[in-house]
């Protein structure tokens, strides 16, 4: 992400990250970025940052405003511009590695592209995203080869579900659909009473809903956690190593006893 | 006509694991059929500014528009039910008034929202919507999206520059080509589907659709479905769980039974009475 760096006579005041699509800056107070300073005028300026171009203008200001020494209206920044403001100063910052982190980081704040800047944003997403598509692919392969060789190293036969965390990183550039899940022990019930006696049924799913429609349901989820049980329908509630849950979910512990509709099931965690 | 033995509606609205507030806003009124969810953007509060313009315009104005007209009647200029005019109208209006807004108070410059809002009537419903709030369906087990992103990646899809699978990873997911507040003129888009007794209807804002997978969102309305109220939470839940980097709502309407327009001689005589 770009900042600005705020000083006055050489001495820097702060720090601005530019987060935000516009940030003001003037001598009023509702402005991004506030200069108590009578050279500045109320609304000052404006700096507008699409994708990761930031562009200046002034808004009509008294004193005007210079960029690198000139007097500008609108200017397109590059890095290491220096805008003045009477005698304070904002440099503006662009930290090339860091971009495109920053835009993963940001990915989830929703923006309006306006018509005119579609066109040149459309063609930077094209070429951003063709090359973020293969950095991800690039990674998804290493993440996949890395936990089969960590799973045959450990003797398991179960399947890399998730990549690894650790191999995905290096594509900073691919913005994950969901975070990747934390490793956690895989949790399986076993029914005690009923038909079904004796069968085994593991909860690798984020959610399984156990019980008879009508009569009643309730649901295992799968959390980052650890798993817990939820009521869904039925006058009667599952209970709990024979104490009926409320209706809030309710953590579940390694050989916790459960009985739903009439059937009684333990519920355990594989190592 | 109430709807509120017909249509079955529960929500959850959440500001996520990481922003300090919640920019989206819900409103539903059973009664009338009526759901709106709006997702704002904009700078300090702004965005929740719109967005809670957008959904109190919309409902208000239509639950007074209701009290006059039914939305199943036939428009006699276009020769279609009066409810996707009634939406647009009332679309444009919220539109106004954000962009007004917006325009002459500088706090609230450059806010918008996303939107997506359901009438339901006569076995109908119709769906107006900007951005990229979603509306999904859940139709005998059958899991899928029924409005299309006003985003540059939707864009990027149809026109075949990339993938759906490639989508899922790519940036700028966050650009919407549309909203609502944004320009003095927009223009909503709007359309009628027919509804079935068992139906249930999802919308949710980005932070939903981002965080969890299609797939995870229509099992949890499989699985869930005898609770709605649950399933909403849960939907929440999961999207926290696998980071909740946005703010995220879901409303969720399932419909009870068949709801045809009343027609016929007494029907005619009834709402001529109302």
């Amino acid at each position: 992400m770009a900042k600005l760096i705020l000083s006055m006579d050489g001495l820097v005041l702060k720090e601005i990250p530019l987060s935000k699509e516009r940030t003001t800056i003037g001598r009023k107070a509702h402005n991004d970025i506030q200069i108590d300073n009578l050279a500045v005028s109320g609304e000052h300026a404006v700096i507008v940052t699409i994708l990761n171009d930031s562009f200046m203008e002034d808004l009509g200001s008294t004193n005007g405003t210079l960029v690198n020494g000139n007097p500008v209206k609108k200017h397109f920044l590059q890095n290491n511009d220096v805008i003045e403001l009477g005698k304070y100063k904002l440099k503006f910052v662009q930290e090339a590695g860091a971009q495109p982190a920053a835009a993963a980081a940001d990915f989830e704040k929703t923006m309006v592209l306006r018509p005119s800047a579609m066109k040149a944003a459309a063609e930077q997403a094209k070429a951003a995203g063709g090359t973020g598509a293969q950095a991800a692919q690039a990674a998804r392969q290493a993440a996949l080869q890395a936990v089969g060789s960590a799973a045959q190293a450990a003797g398991t036969s179960e399947k890399p579900a998730a990549p690894a965390a650790p191999a995905a990183a290096p594509a900073p550039s691919a913005a994950p659909a969901a975070a990747p899940k934390p490793a956690q022990p895989l949790g399986a019930i076993q029914l005690l009473s009923g038909g079904n006696a004796g069968k085994e049924l593991e909860l690798a799913k984020p959610l399984t809903t156990l019980g008879k429609p009508g009569v009643q349901v309730a649901v295992l989820t799968r959390r980052p956690q650890g798993y817990f049980i939820t009521h869904v329908e039925g006058a009667q509630r599952p209970t709990v190593n024979g104490q009926p849950i409320g209706s809030a979910p309710h953590a579940l512990k390694d050989h916790d006893l459960v009985e739903i509709a009439g059937i009684k099931m333990e519920f355990f965690l594989k190592s | 006509m109430n709807y509120s033995q017909i249509l079955e509606v529960a929500s959850c609205t959440d500001p996520g694991m990481v922003r300090s507030h919640n920019e989206d806003s819900i409103a539903s009124d059973p009664a009338n059929g009526l759901v709106v969810l709006a997702d704002g953007m904009g700078g300090y509060n702004a965005g929740e500014v719109a967005s809670g313009m957008a959904t109190t315009v919309i409902t208000t104005e239509i639950q007074q528009l209701l009290t006059k007209v039914q939305p199943f009647q036939i428009d006699e200029e276009t020769k279609v039910p009066v409810a996707g005019r009634m939406i647009r109208d009332q679309v444009l209006k919220a539109n106004t008034s954000i962009y007004q807004a917006a325009q002459s108070q500088p706090q609230y410059a450059g806010m918008g929202t996303t939107l997506v809002v359901c009438l339901f009537y006569d076995n109908k419903m119709t769906v107006g919507h900007l951005g990229d709030s979603r509306l999904y369906m859940l139709r005998e087990g059958k899991f899928s999206q029924v409005t299309r992103d006003h985003s540059l990646l939707q864009e990027q899809i149809d026109s075949g520059i990339i993938t759906a699978e490639q989508a899922k990873h790519a940036q700028h997911k966050n650009l919407v080509t549309k909203a609502l507040g944004i320009d003095p003129a927009v223009e909503p888009e709007i359309k009628e589907y027919s509804t079935k007794p068992g139906d249930v209807y999802l919308l949710c804002s980005d932070g939903l659709c981002d965080m969890v997978d299609d797939e995870d969102m229509g099992m949890t309305l499989q699985a869930l479905g005898g609770n709605l109220k649950l399933a909403a939470q849960q939907l929440v839940q999961m999207a926290n769980d696998n980071g909740g980097k946005d703010n995220v709502s879901v409303i969720l309407v399932r419909v009870l039974r068949e709801y045809p327009a009343p027609r016929g001689v007494m029907g005619k005589v009834f709402a001529w009475l109302k």
